[in-house]
């Protein structure tokens, strides 16, 4: 090895690792106040105290908003499994004219400013009588859940033998059968990741979400701003803190079933 | 049989992307579109007023600047420390990569107004930066950095980096190895490695991984909304404030478009940037 060679791979690593730490600053900050005994943003906190956590309980607007998150979610990163896989089949199965354009098209949303796409669904709502604040958010969330679900299980499409299908309807399955028993099971990988991606995304949301809530209907993110504006104490902390812990565990169970490394194929 | 069959196929793959792009089209083009030509309509003539106007105020102008600058520095500070980044990912091994992914993931569970909000904590004055900062003796009264463009790119691009590092780390794990290795064999300088072989094989991701994030950084609100608030304003944030406080939908489908086009032609350059790579190669 050169020196050139030695000084770059020396700065790669010390590059990678302050990125780290830089990546988990945040975490370690919520966490660390979550805890704190001080009514304001101490850090280090003066001592330690679970208060946070019990005022967590006492409150009862965010129990609602967590919950309608949540399901937003689930049902948006589901809607998008659907119509993701069934575009990206198409895309990669099909001869037809126009399948790069329909794969950019549905990644696009990602790249769209979300206040913008959030201001045209809610004009377009309006526009044609729709109030309902529940559906409306489902409806503006798969907008930006498709893409990430489209993305992976194209990628992972593109690497399957679909002579296994024709062999499965040689034996004797109906082509929607087929994909299910065949094609889904290869799938589960991709789909694992990318609805992890997609329900995040989601349940992070919050530039499409503010102009599709109403007053009964708001969201984990719109709650919590509207919390830290009115009185910011560190009970955000505390539900982030549980928020956290929630993801560890979903990503220790995803490593176990597809591999850490597979998720990081966005 | 073979040729009907396959034909037959490819005459009915196409139904399968009519639900999900049917979905786009009703609830995402089409109210883009509206939206547009709501733009150009100022009660019931079509006008550009609303553009003439919107650019014949300066003040927009620095509007405009603003977020191009901030966008920029974003997306140049992530792929300065995002490209070294994605190759100790990719060099890494065992735990210490499970270490790297972890730290790539998990903080997409932190929602982003958490996050903007642990920054301000963090840079505040009398943060734990400033503390550091003064410990090791490198400043001697605290640095101003919460309500700065500094503060607003040191959050933005926390927020943003891993979308430059996956792309990258993705290309990267296609490359082969043997590649970079054989031009140093035949005598290569490691720079030339680097800029002949390297480089030319990760560039996919490397322009996927800037569209990302400049368009991203294009668009965001609840970042500057925490880390600068109302004397830096962003296009995003005009958009916000002309709807939910001015309720002037004039002034903000105009703003929206004007960010809209913005956010088009990164996608239409990126993927022409794209495409020509390919071409290329």
């Amino acid at each position: 090895m050169t020196w050139t060679e030695r000084i770059a791979r020396v700065l790669v690593w010390v590059i990678g690792c302050a990125v780290c730490i830089y990546l988990m600053a945040p975490l370690f900050v919520t966490i660390a106040v979550s805890f704190s005994s001080s009514p304001v943003f101490d850090l280090p906190p003066p001592s330690w105290s679970l208060r946070w956590y019990e005022s967590l309980a006492d409150k009862r607007g965010f129990l609602p908003s967590l919950s309608l998150s949540v399901q937003i979610a689930l049902f948006s990163t589901g809607i998008s499994l659907v119509l993701g896989t069934l575009a990206a089949i198409a895309v990669v199965r099909g001869r037809f004219p126009g399948r790069e354009t329909i794969s950019t098209f549905v990644v696009s949303p990602l790249m769209m400013p979300g206040l913008v796409i959030g201001i045209a669904l809610l004009q377009f709502l309006r526009e044609i009588g729709y109030r309902d604040a529940y559906t409306g958010l489902i409806l503006g969330h798969v907008i930006v859940t498709l893409p990430f679900v489209m993305r992976t299980v194209q990628a992972s499409l593109s690497l399957f033998d679909f002579s296994l299908i024709d062999a499965a309807r040689t034996l004797g399955l109906s082509y929607p059968k087929a994909l299910l028993k065949v094609l889904v099971p290869v799938l589960s990988p991709a789909y694992l990741s990318s609805g992890l991606f997609a329900f995040l995304a989601s349940m992070d949301n919050y530039p499409i979400s503010i102009f599709l809530t109403d007053a009964r209907n708001k969201t984990l993110p719109i709650q919590i701003l509207e919390y830290l504006e009115v009185r910011p104490d560190p009970t955000i902390a505390a539900i982030s803190s549980l928020l956290i812990l929630f993801t560890i565990i979903v990503l220790v169970i995803a490593d176990r079933l597809v591999g850490l490394r597979r998720m990081a194929d966005f | 049989m073979m040729g009907t069959g396959a034909k037959g196929k490819a005459d009915r793959t196409w139904l399968l992307a009519v639900p999900g792009v049917g979905y786009l089209v009703v609830l995402y083009a089409l109210p883009l579109g509206l939206l547009l030509l709501a733009s150009f309509r100022i009660p019931d003539a079509f006008t550009v007023s609303a553009y003439v106007d919107f650019f014949g105020d300066p003040f927009n102008w620095y509007i405009i600047w603003n977020t191009l600058r901030t966008a920029l520095l974003t997306s140049g500070i992530c792929l300065l420390i995002g490209y070294p980044a994605a190759f100790a990912l990719a060099w890494s091994k065992g735990w210490v990569q499970v270490v790297f992914l972890i730290s790539l993931i998990l903080p997409l569970s932190v929602g982003i107004v958490v996050k903007a909000f642990a920054w301000t904590i963090v840079l505040r004055s009398d943060g734990v930066l400033n503390q550091t900062l003064m410990m090791l003796g490198l400043t001697d009264e605290p640095v101003r950095l919460i309500f700065t463009e500094t503060g607003l790119v040191f959050g933005a691009v926390n927020v943003f980096v891993p979308f430059m590092i996956m792309p990258i780390y993705s290309v990267i794990r296609l490359m082969d190895p043997r590649l970079p290795e054989a031009a140093r064999t035949l005598g290569g300088s490691p720079l030339y490695v680097f800029w002949k072989v390297i480089v030319p094989l990760t560039i996919p991701g490397v322009i996927a991984g800037i569209a990302f994030v400049f368009s991203l950084a294009l668009a965001m609100y609840v970042i500057p909304t925490l880390l600068v608030g109302e004397r830096f304003m962003t296009l995003s944030q005009q958009i916000a404030r002309s709807y939910l406080y001015l309720r002037n939908e004039t002034l903000g489908s105009t703003v929206a478009v004007v960010l809209l086009v913005f956010s088009l032609i990164v996608i239409v350059a990126s993927q022409w940037v794209a495409g020509k790579v390919r071409a290329n190669a």
